[in-house]
């Protein structure tokens, strides 16, 4: 009985006891194993990301040793497959802005809006035939969306504005946000409802309206999650490639000016990425710093999301 | 002993009175045919065990149960004086009877807003907006909640930064601010400790001198403590109201006597 913990000499009759309370062999290794592969899946996604980081890192530099960083960031034209090659992310990233802008005008009023209907107005009937429409609205292909800003949205907009181009970052912008209106409405709909009826009660019992609640204690309450919504809103902004590859137009353009066609950091990477530039070149190796400085916005976005969670956590 | 004595030299006038009023949560029969007077300036406590229906004859009096939907008030109604309208009726707003009638929780509910905004919560929905005039209904909501010289001076803070006693004082005050007619009280004790509890109860017995109080409570001493009146309900149903020194010393029902002496309830 070296194992046992026991204080006196276990008597017959506990021998059994103590038997069965030892350690199975068998049982342990199941558990191991168990153990392993939960470990090993969720070791995957760390990994995973952690190779991405690498790679962005690894071969961006190859980039900054031909580039200087001052250029990246000052150079006001983005030409690096033409003789006289200029590398200014800022061109790229004013299409970002731009189109994200855009977006986001759209997305973040209406998916908030909705986001309030739903959760405080709705009935029981109309919330559960909505959402999954809404659901839908997340669920199409985005090259849909695209051919949508191209085909529908654009020629649309051309008969208010006859000298918008056929493709702009304004069409683009505008289906893209009709895109993220669900992420943004969805969660900040399950934020809202989350806030405890105990709080709605009391707001109602002082004589408030159903707008005045839903206004002056339902969203300061949910406002962390609320937030997040927005967070993923813009993540999902900054990041969307295939509408403004397709609606947008591909010519880096520096300008802030949605009525005007551009290029994003997106579906530059895109156009590259597809072309037949040979690997190793210096043209190629563009789209690897473009990407790390997506992936830094994103990042940036994704801290301030962690912080406002933290400092609107629910207080209720 | 001067129990005999009854204390009732001048006859309270009536604040509000529910005539056999039912009451359904969907198909269930929460409220049979209750009838009870509420008396201006005094303190009616509603006892009963679990289940018996007192948090939904409360909760009628302000409308709360509107908020559901399946609920429904079925004849009878509450008529609220001295304009002698009933509350229940269709034509009735519920945001114009919550204005008149304020509500304390069970479990303290400040709004995720600072202390300052908290109290004036209640002024701000009516349209209220003078500075000077909120800052002054609001410190008068909180000295009236005895709670002003504990947070004067940081009424910028979260009002869950408070304990859970302040917090209720709080919601008292929140309750007090736009000047109701008559205050309800759901158990407001049963989240609070001991010491909270006597401080909210010293709270109420002072509110009755200038406002109208109905208050639910699991308490019996709790009820004989600091009411007035007192109605004990069984399964939806009034059994017994009287004066509290009386239904306790002296209850006219059998049944009502066995849930104060703890034989059953």
């Amino acid at each position: 009985m070296s194992n046992t913990l026991s204080l006196s000499e276990p008597s017959v009759a506990d021998l059994s006891v103590s038997d069965r309370l030892r350690k199975k062999a068998s049982r342990h290794m199941k558990e191991r194993v168990i153990e392993s592969l939960l470990f090993l899946a969720a070791a995957m996604s760390v990994l995973t990301t952690i190779g991405i980081i690498y790679i962005l890192v690894k071969e961006s530099y190859v980039f900054f040793q031909m580039v200087p960083l001052s250029d990246f960031l000052f150079d006001t034209q983005w030409t690096p497959l033409f003789d006289d090659a200029h590398y200014g992310i800022m061109v790229l990233l004013s299409g970002t802005i731009t189109s994200s802008v855009v977006a986001l005008l759209v997305a973040l009023p209406l998916g908030t809006i909705i986001a309030i209907y739903l959760s405080e107005f709705a009935g029981f009937k109309t919330r559960e035939i909505a959402k999954p429409f809404l659901e839908l609205l997340g669920g199409v292909p985005t090259i849909v969306y695209g051919y949508f800003a191209l085909t529908f949205v654009a020629p649309l907009l051309q008969k208010i504005y006859p000298d918008l181009p056929g493709f702009s970052l304004l069409s683009a912008g505008l289906v893209m946000g009709i895109m993220i209106i669900p992420y943004v409405s969805s969660l900040s709909e399950d934020a809202m409802r989350a806030v405890p009826m105990s709080l709605r009660e009391g707001s109602y019992a002082m004589g408030a309206t159903r707008l005045q609640t839903a206004l002056r204690v339902v969203m300061p309450a949910a406002t962390s999650g609320i937030a997040s919504a927005y967070i993923l809103g813009i993540s999902r902004a900054v990041g969307e490639t295939m509408i403004l590859a397709v609606a947008a137009g591909m010519q880096p353009n520096l300008t802030f000016n949605p009525l005007e066609s551009g290029a994003t950091i997106t579906s530059y990477i895109v156009q590259v990425a597809l072309g037949d530039l040979p690997h190793g070149s210096i043209g190629y190796q563009t789209i690897f710093a473009a990407g790390l400085t997506l992936l830094l916005i994103t990042l940036a976005f994704n801290l301030l999301g962690f912080w406002l969670r933290k400092k609107y956590r629910e207080v209720y | 002993m001067d129990a005999n004595v009854t204390p009732v030299p001048v006859t309270p006038t009536l604040k509000a009175d529910v005539r056999d009023l039912d009451f359904y949560y969907g198909s269930f029969h929460a409220l049979k045919k209750v009838t009870m007077p509420v008396y201006e300036r005094k303190a009616t406590a509603l006892i009963g065990p679990s289940g018996c229906g007192k948090s939904t004859l409360l909760r009628c009096f302000n409308r709360m149960h509107d908020l559901y939907p399946g609920n429904r008030y079925e004849g009878g109604g509450i008529v609220l004086h001295p304009d002698n309208t009933n509350l229940l009726a269709h034509g009735v707003d519920p945001i114009e009877v919550r204005m008149r009638i304020s509500m304390v929780f069970q479990k303290p509910n400040p709004f995720p807003k600072s202390i300052f905004e908290n109290v004036a919560y209640s002024l701000r929905v009516r349209g209220l907006r003078n500075k000077s005039e909120l800052d002054d209904r609001v410190e008068a909501a909180l000295k009236g909640a005895a709670l002003w010289k504990e947070v004067s001076g940081r009424l910028s803070e979260l009002g869950a930064n408070l304990s859970g006693g302040q917090q209720q004082r709080l919601c008292i005050a929140r309750a007090l601010a736009s000047d109701p007619e008559l205050i309800l009280f759901d158990e407001p004790t049963s989240a609070l400790d001991p010491i909270a509890t006597a401080s909210i109860e010293e709270l109420i017995t002072e509110l009755k001198e200038k406002v109208t109080i109905l208050i639910v409570t699991h308490n019996m001493q709790q009820a004989a403590r600091i009411s007035d009146y007192t109605a004990y309900m069984y399964l939806g149903e009034m059994i017994e109201f009287g004066i509290t020194d009386q239904l306790f010393i002296k209850p006219q029902k059998k049944q009502t006597e066995d849930y104060i002496t703890g034989r059953f309830g």
